[in-house]
Parts: C-alpha cells; sequence; structure tokens
C-alpha cells in the first residue's frame, strides 16, 4: 500500500513544530520522542506501521482550533484520532504528520434522559455512553464488536454499526448533534437536541467521512430506552441456502429482529472449539436469531420465528430460556474472532455487503476462492442487514501469504460488489480498500466526493492516503472534466 | 430554446442540465413548487417522466425508483405488500392549494419529509441508501448502494435529502423499506396545558412502552381532528405492534401515565394520524403563514409561548416538532420566532407563506458565518455554476 510521499521538509522541521505545537498545548500533550510516537504507528489493521511526525493530545475544543490553525498555515498533514481500533487503518499515521489524538476528550458532559439525548467528548467510549445513561434505564444502540474501547468520535467518524443495525441503523442513524472543527480553525455546530438539520445535513455526510472533513470535538447522541425483554433463538441449519431462506422469510412475515447472526461451518467449529457454546457441530450453517422489546410481544414473535425455521428446515431450534442461555447462544458468535485467532497464526478479516438473497451464491464463489489460493475462510454474517465477515485465514511468516490473502480479500470485496453489494459495510475504506474504490465508483462519482472534500478542506491536509485512490488537487478538480472510463491526468501519481 | 425539459432518462437528464445556459428549477408533480424561496429560473427542469419503480424486493426490504414516481404509486406497492415507508412523509399538497395524492419521490426526498413517527424510525434521510443525480455540471454520478449497511466513500444521500435541488438533479433513489404494523391503537388524554402535555409525552417516549407516535393539540387545533366532538385539547399517543402487543402495552401505558384517557381504536387512529402526518389541523386555511419549528421535546411549550400569539398550532415528535400559522404579515413573525428558539436552539422553517415574504425572510434557519461559508462550498461542490434551483434555500446558494 503506497502512502503519499512525504515531505521529507516537514519531517525536518520535526523539532520546530512540536516546539510550536507546545505554545499551544501543554508540553505533555506533544510527543515528540521516538519511542513513544511508536505507541501510536498504527491501529487495528495491524499490517501497516507508521510512527507520526509528532503526537499533539488537545483537551478543549479551542485547543484543537490553534493545532489545526497552526497546522494549516504551516500546510502541514493532520491526522485525527480515537482510540485506534479501526479495521481499515482510517487512523494510520503519517511520517510527515501531525497526530491529533482525541483521548483527552473523556467526559460525558450531559445526560438529558427528558430529551433522550447524551453530550459526551469525542474521547467517551462507545460503551461509556451506555453505562452513563444505564441507571435510567437507557442505552446507545450501535454496538460494534469493539465498543468497550473505540469511542464515539472514531464511531462518527468510521459510521459504525454492530449487530443490531437493521432495527436501530448505524451511528449517524443515532446522533442529534456535533461540534466539529475545520481544518482552518473555524467551528461549526450541526444539529442540536432536536431533530434534522435545518439545512443540508452536513452530520450526515460528516458521518463516516473517516477523519477527512474535520475533527469532531463534540458528539450530542440519541439515546434509547433498553427494551424490558431480550431473547433469542439458536438455529441450526443443513445448508446456508436454507438459513438464508429462513432469514428471508422472517423479514418477509413483517418481523424485524434486533439482530440475525449467521455462522457457516468453519466459524461454528472455531467458535465451539474455543467457548463451548453449545453450537450443532453437524450444521452447516448457524442463525442466532434475537427479538427485543415488550415482553409480551417478543414472546410472539419468537414462536412464529420457530415456526418459519423449523419450516426452513431447521433441525433442533432452541429458544432462550433465561438471560444467562441468550449470553450463552452469543458467546460462541461474540467469539468467533479470537476463535478464529485460535486455529491460525493470523486472519484478515473482511466486510462487504451484499444483496443477502446473493449469499448462497457468493458463499459458493468464496469456497472456489479459497481452495484456488489455498487459503481457508470463516465466515460470519450479520445476516439481517446482509454484512459479510469473511474471515481469511493465513501465515504472516509464510512468504507471499499476506500477499496472497489480501489479493484473496479483495477478490472477495470485488465480488461482492459484482453482486450488487459494497465494498465496505462497517469498518471503513480506510487505506485498506482505498485503491478498490474504482471497483464501486466511476470517475465522476469519486470526483464528485472529492469536491466535497475541497469544500472542507481544500488543501486537502485532513488524513490524506485515506478513502480516495488518487488524490487531485482541487483546484484541478474544479476544471476537470470527465468522460466515463477514461481517467483524466494520467500524469498524476497514484498511490 | 424550450422553457420547459422533459428528460426521461438518466442520461438526458445530464444533457439537458449540461445544455442549460441558465438557471434550472427542478419540478416533479410541483405539488411543493411554492415550498422555499422563489427561484428565478430561466427553464424548468420536469423530472416527472423519470418516473416507475424499478426493483421492489420485499424480503430484502428495498425498493429502487425513478425520481418522477408518485410516492402514492409507491405506497400502493408497499401497502399491498404489508410494508410501509416507515418515516411517514407528509403531503404537503393540499398546504399549497394542491389537490391530495401528488407528489413525487424526488420531491419527497429534497424536502427530507418525515410525519409522526419520526420519533421511533426517523426520518426519510435514514432511509434513503442509494441515489443516481446529476450535478451542476451536467455529470451522472451515484453514491450509496442498495443494501443496508454501507460505508464505503461519502454518504452524498444525507446530503440530497433535504437540499431541496440545490445540490443534483435525483433521476433515481433506493430506499429502505419497513414492515407496516400488524395493528394500531391510540391513547388520548384530554384537557392538557401545554406544558403538562409536553411533560406527559416526555414520560410516554421514556417508558418502555414503544410509542411511535406523540402530539398534542390545544383546543384550536383540536376542532379540526376527523372525529371534531372533542371540544378540547387532546394529547395523542400511538402504538403500534403486534395487536396482542398493543393492547397490552397500551393498557401499562395508561396506568403508567396516570391520567384519566380512553384508547381510540385501529380505524379512527389509522384516520387520525393520517390527518396529522398530512396537517389536518390547517386544512381550510388557505391564507396564513405556516412555520415548521425543529426544538428539544421538553422545550416545546416554553418556545411556543415565546413565539408570541399565533393562529393555530400543534405539536407533534413528542414536543419537538410545532406546526403553527401566524397572519402572512410583514416578516410573517420570522424574527419572533427564531428569537423564541435561541435558547433551546433548533430550527425554524417558513413552509408557505406569499411570495413577496418567501423571497424577503430567511425561509430556512439562517446561520453564522462558518457554517454559512461551509454550505456555499458544498453547493458549489456540487453546483459551480449554481444552475440547480439557485437561491432556493439561501440567497446566493
Amino acid at each position: 500500500m503506497r502512502m503519499p510521499e512525504p515531505d521529507q521538509a516537514a519531517i525536518a522541521r520535526r523539532a520546530e513544530i512540536a516546539l510550536a505545537l507546545r505554545r499551544i498545548l501543554p508540553a505533555e500533550s506533544v510527543i515528540e520522542d521516538g519511542e513513544a510516537r511508536r505507541a501510536y504507528e498504527s491501529d487495528g489493521l495491524t499490517a501497516y506501521r507508521q510512527p507520526p511526525l509528532v503526537v499533539a493530545l488537545p483537551s478543549t475544543t479551542a485547543e484543537v482550533a490553534a493545532v489545526l490553525v497552526y497546522c494549516h498555515e504551516n500546510r502541514l498533514k493532520v491526522v485525527p484520532r480515537g482510540a485506534g481500533t479501526s479495521l481499515s487503518g482510517g487512523a494510520l499515521p503519517l511520517a510527515d504528520g501531525v497526530l491529533l489524538g482525541m483521548a483527552k476528550f473523556n467526559r460525558v458532559l450531559d445526560v438529558d434522559i427528558a430529551n433522550r439525548a447524551a453530550v459526551v467528548q469525542p474521547g467517551v467510549t462507545n460503551l461509556a455512553i451506555s453505562q452513563a445513561v444505564a441507571p435510567a434505564g437507557f442505552y446507545y444502540a450501535p454496538d460494534p464488536s469493539s465498543q468497550i474501547a473505540c469511542t464515539i468520535g472514531g464511531n462518527v467518524a468510521e459510521n459504525s454499526g454492530g449487530v443490531h443495525c437493521l432495527k436501530y441503523g448505524m451511528t449517524g442513524n443515532n446522533l442529534l448533534g456535533l461540534e466539529m472543527v475545520l481544518i482552518d480553525g473555524e467551528v461549526v455546530r450541526l444539529g442540536g437536541r432536536h431533530l434534522d438539520a435545518g439545512g443540508y445535513d452536513l452530520m450526515g455526510v460528516v458521518t463516516g467521512s473517516e477523519g477527512l472533513l474535520g475533527v469532531v470535538t463534540e458528539v450530542t447522541v440519541r439515546i434509547l430506552r433498553k427494551p424490558s425483554t431480550q431473547r433469542a433463538l439458536l438455529l441450526g441449519f443443513a445448508s446456508c441456502e436454507d438459513a438464508g431462506e429462513c432469514v428471508a422469510k422472517v423479514i418477509a412475515a413483517g418481523i424485524i429482529p434486533a439482530g440475525m447472526e449467521m455462522m457457516d461451518k468453519p466459524a461454528i467449529h472455531a467458535a465451539e472449539d474455543f467457548v463451548q457454546a453449545g453450537y450443532p457441530r453437524d450444521a452447516e450453517a448457524l442463525l442466532i436469531v434475537e427479538l427485543d422489546g415488550p415482553a409480551v410481544e417478543v414472546d410472539e414473535l419468537i414462536a412464529r420465528v420457530e415456526q418459519i425455521a423449523k419450516a426452513c428446515g431447521s433441525t433442533s431450534p432452541r429458544v432462550s430460556r433465561d438471560e444467562a442461555e441468550r449470553q450463552r447462544f452469543w458467546a460462541g458468535r461474540k467469539a468467533a474472532f479470537p476463535a478464529v485467532g485460535r486455529i491460525s497464526p493470523d486472519y484478515y478479516c473482511m466486510d462487504g455487503t451484499i444483496p443477502r438473497r446473493r449469499l448462497p451464491e457468493v458463499l459458493a464463489k468464496m469456497q472456489a476462492m479459497s481452495r484456488a489460493c489455498g487459503l481457508r475462510v470463516a465466515n460470519v454474517f450479520h445476516a439481517g442487514d446482509g454484512n459479510l465477515h469473511p474471515l481469511i485465514l493465513y501465515d504472516a511468516n509464510k512468504p507471499g501469504e499476506l500477499e496472497t490473502a489480501e489479493a484473496f480479500g479483495a477478490d472477495i470485496l470485488r465480488l461482492c460488489v459484482a453482486v450488487g453489494g459494497v465494498l465496505t459495510g462497517e469498518h471503513g475504506v480506510g487505506v485498506e480498500k482505498r485503491d478498490l474504490m474504482g471497483e464501486m465508483f466511476n470517475e465522476t462519482d469519486l470526483a464528485q466526493q472529492e469536491r466535497l472534500k475541497c469544500a472542507f478542506d481544500s488543501e486537502g491536509l485532513l488524513n490524506p492516503g485515506k478513502m480516495f485512490p488518487v488524490l487531485h488537487r482541487c483546484a484541478e478538480l474544479g476544471r476537470m472534466h470527465v468522460s466515463a472510463g477514461k481517467l483524466p491526468h494520467p500524469e498524476l501519481p497514484r498511490f | 430554446m424550450s422553457d420547459l425539459l422533459e428528460p426521461a432518462t438518466a442520461e438526458e437528464l445530464a444533457a439537458a442540465v449540461a445544455a442549460s445556459e441558465g438557471p434550472l428549477e427542478l419540478l416533479g408533480h410541483g405539488s411543493k413548487r411554492d415550498f422555499g424561496r422563489p427561484v428565478q429560473a430561466s427553464q424548468v427542469l420536469d423530472l416527472s417522466r423519470l418516473s416507475g419503480v424499478t426493483l421492489y424486493e420485499p424480503d430484502e426490504l428495498v425498493l429502487s425508483a425513478g425520481a418522477g414516481t408518485p410516492v402514492a404509486e409507491i405506497e400502493r406497492l408497499l401497502m399491498a405488500n404489508g410494508q410501509m415507508l416507515a418515516f411517514e412523509p407528509p403531503d404537503l399538497g393540499p398546504l399549497f392549494g394542491q389537490e391530495a395524492g401528488r407528489g413525487t419521490l424526488g420531491g419527497m426526498i429534497a424536502c427530507n419529509l418525515a410525519g409522526p413517527r419520526r420519533i421511533k424510525a426517523g426520518a426519510l434521510r435514514d432511509y434513503l441508501l442509494g441515489a443516481t443525480a446529476v450535478n451542476g455540471r451536467g455529470e451522472i454520478f451515484k453514491t450509496g448502494g442498495r443494501v443496508m449497511k454501507n460505508v464505503t466513500g461519502y454518504d452524498l444521500c444525507k446530503l440530497l435529502a433535504g437540499s431541496f435541488g440545490t445540490l443534483a438533479a435525483i433521476a433515481s433513489a433506493t430506499l429502505k423499506v419497513l414492515p407496516a404494523p400488524e395493528a394500531v391503537r391510540t391513547l388520548m388524554v384530554r384537557g392538557l396545558g401545554d406544558s403538562a402535555a409536553m411533560l406527559l409525552m416526555s414520560r410516554a417516549m421514556m417508558s418502555a412502552e414503544d410509542v411511535s407516535g406523540a402530539a398534542h393539540l390545544p383546543e384550536a387545533a383540536a376542532r379540526h381532528l376527523p372525529h371534531a366532538d372533542v371540544g378540547t385539547a387532546v394529547t395523542l399517543l400511538r402504538l403500534e405492534g403486534t395487536p396482542r402487543s398493543v393492547a397490552q402495552r397500551l393498557a401499562m401505558l395508561a396506568k403508567e401515565l396516570e391520567a384519566p384517557s380512553e384508547e381510540l381504536g385501529e380505524i379512527e387512529s389509522t384516520v387520525l394520524w393520517r390527518g396529522l402526518r398530512n396537517l389536518l389541523p390547517f386544512r381550510g386555511d388557505h391564507t396564513a403563514a405556516i412555520w415548521r419549528l425543529s426544538v428539544p421535546p421538553t422545550a416545546g411549550a416554553d418556545v411556543l409561548r415565546a413565539c408570541g400569539p399565533v393562529e393555530r398550532c400543534f405539536y407533534d415528535w413528542g414536543g419537538g416538532l410545532i406546526w403553527l400559522a401566524v397572519a402572512p404579515e410583514g416578516d410573517a413573525g420570522a424574527a419572533r420566532l427564531r428569537t423564541a428558539l435561541a435558547a433551546s436552539g433548533g430550527h425554524a422553517t417558513l413552509v408557505r407563506a406569499p411570495i413577496a415574504i418567501r423571497a424577503a425572510v430567511d425561509v430556512f434557519q439562517p446561520q453564522d458565518a462558518a457554517l454559512a461559508g461551509l454550505v456555499r462550498r458544498v453547493k458549489e461542490s456540487f453546483d459551480p455554476l449554481g444552475r440547480l434551483n439557485p437561491g432556493r434555500m439561501y440567497a446566493g446558494a
């Protein structure tokens, strides 16, 4: 993966830049030392590592604005970072860029139960929001698997999802307001505790913009009353087709479960070996269907789902009788990634979304690819919304296997796009899928997105090297005329 | 050169925009043509021929259609399959003196419409999965896709929703749809003052009973409800779901609220909430200026009180949405209404007013310099020549 050519002049100015930042921030909030910088060298996509030029750790909006003004005036690149749990390299530092760590923004500012809102700083973890509102019987719905560590600021940047998106939406569907600092230090407030933007929905487009448009300094989220009941079904099937049919029939019956998770046989076995959740080892596919809401409704719908599952050939459906059993059903699914980590030295987690009915075909083709390249693959699948997480098993110590795994992963994502799906459902483009953007978007589509970037950051200083395969200068985009399929400016460097 | 352009494909739409020599007014059925600032256009770009549902997969919860597809056609198709547009888009046509049941998919997206279920299910912007559109350069671009979960690239759908045709002309769009509830009931409480009603709605929204509509109508507005015999202010709470669940939750909610209440049945509830969604309390009034205020729900009554005299008003979204009518004179109350919501935060939109007033006052909430600058740059990033509905939302954008 090529990153933009580092600006050697900026690197040579490291000491001067650190000194300038120490005039803006307390001395201990600027990290210049090589070893200390190394702590920030990667995020959740650990295949890529790069210590930043210098780390700045502001603790107020005014400090963020001052740092950005300085960087803007000095044409310095800036990489914002929350907890650094991105799986797509969204927070991967740049050798010539200031890493803006938002960890000090760690306070819950207001819990406003009557308006069903919580105002938090961006460095608060996803789970801490739910914990802060739990005494009132409320929670924050999006629940990415990294929720104990990942921050809400990072969730906004990545539009993070979780296992309950079909019913409760992603981060973007659960935000009420943002405060954000633009690269030139201007502070804008979007939304509030009321619903919908009065003008353009800038909050909507900032959500999921991967740190390329601005730095979020305050987040107002919508919180929900905890459902009074949660129950789950554990359903084994003789084929992925049957399991997929069951999912379709549940939805066609007018039922929107809180979660519908599917695992294929390799994932079932890995999970069962690891946590003994009681999954049926003979099943080719496993479904966990969870319903939540008022008790009477959950009981009624659970019975209907069980009937549908039986009609689709599930041999021994099990319904959770109590909270402990529900947790047990989930234990294997939640341990699926580490479980796969036990059976393979390394694994590579993919994140495409497909129209659900294409699942059998996609799985079959994936198996053929797996055989062809000699790498095993296990699948966990947010079946309700079509978000597929193939886990490619490989050994980084074997020469060439990482490259084979990455090529296999790219082929899977191309396949997702080919059947009408997308490159990423919740992990983001980052550096990981940057060069695949052309599989889904043509040059005109990408140019429109880049022009939007220019409206926020005309110098391209915020998080460059992420999301876009080719970085155009805004002035060039301004006069660019593209005809379909023909790449403009072939002389520009691609990275 | 014709004054009316009627493209039937995305390519024809792109060609029409590319060839235009002056500003274009984008038009569907024209049901909301008078919503927004007046547009000085040399040509009308009629999108209604871009019509027809091209994909509907009920068990995948997706529907794609041309921008000119009538919303009524989409809703009929969904209803036949037990599904719905969960955000309950209001039919604003009659407010503007148009016949009911008109309006296109493109117009609905452009206005980011949402009705009473907004508080539970979200707005149109939460259901727009993807779109193919033409920017002001006359280029076709697509954004999003047809799947529920997608974070590939910027979500330009969010900008298309609610941008009143000022950023791009939508050719086609894909929506997430949802199953319609099997049963609906309403709990009605009579005679509450506005502040007491805010509290009651807030408690109902904080309960575990999953309220999908919470509205309060002061007596003057309640008079226009379908069953007009109420004679008092009414506070209305809607529950939806399976019949057994709704019945049980209704009983629970009635008990929790500790206020005398009565239950409205299936048909009565359906008619009532359709009426609220379509602004029935303003029916018959063809002249008043009509505003829509979005505020923090608990601030609703205080904001309205601070607004000063209004002709008619009601609250939706648990108090967070205030529809109100004032005399169509002067600035139609713009200054006093916006002062009234300054403390709580929120926005006020002048939905209906005589053209002279809409040309003179800020129809959409004014923005501070930083935000206004950003909005202008965003507009230019889509439409550098100012061809698409220029000035419809803001002067010069």
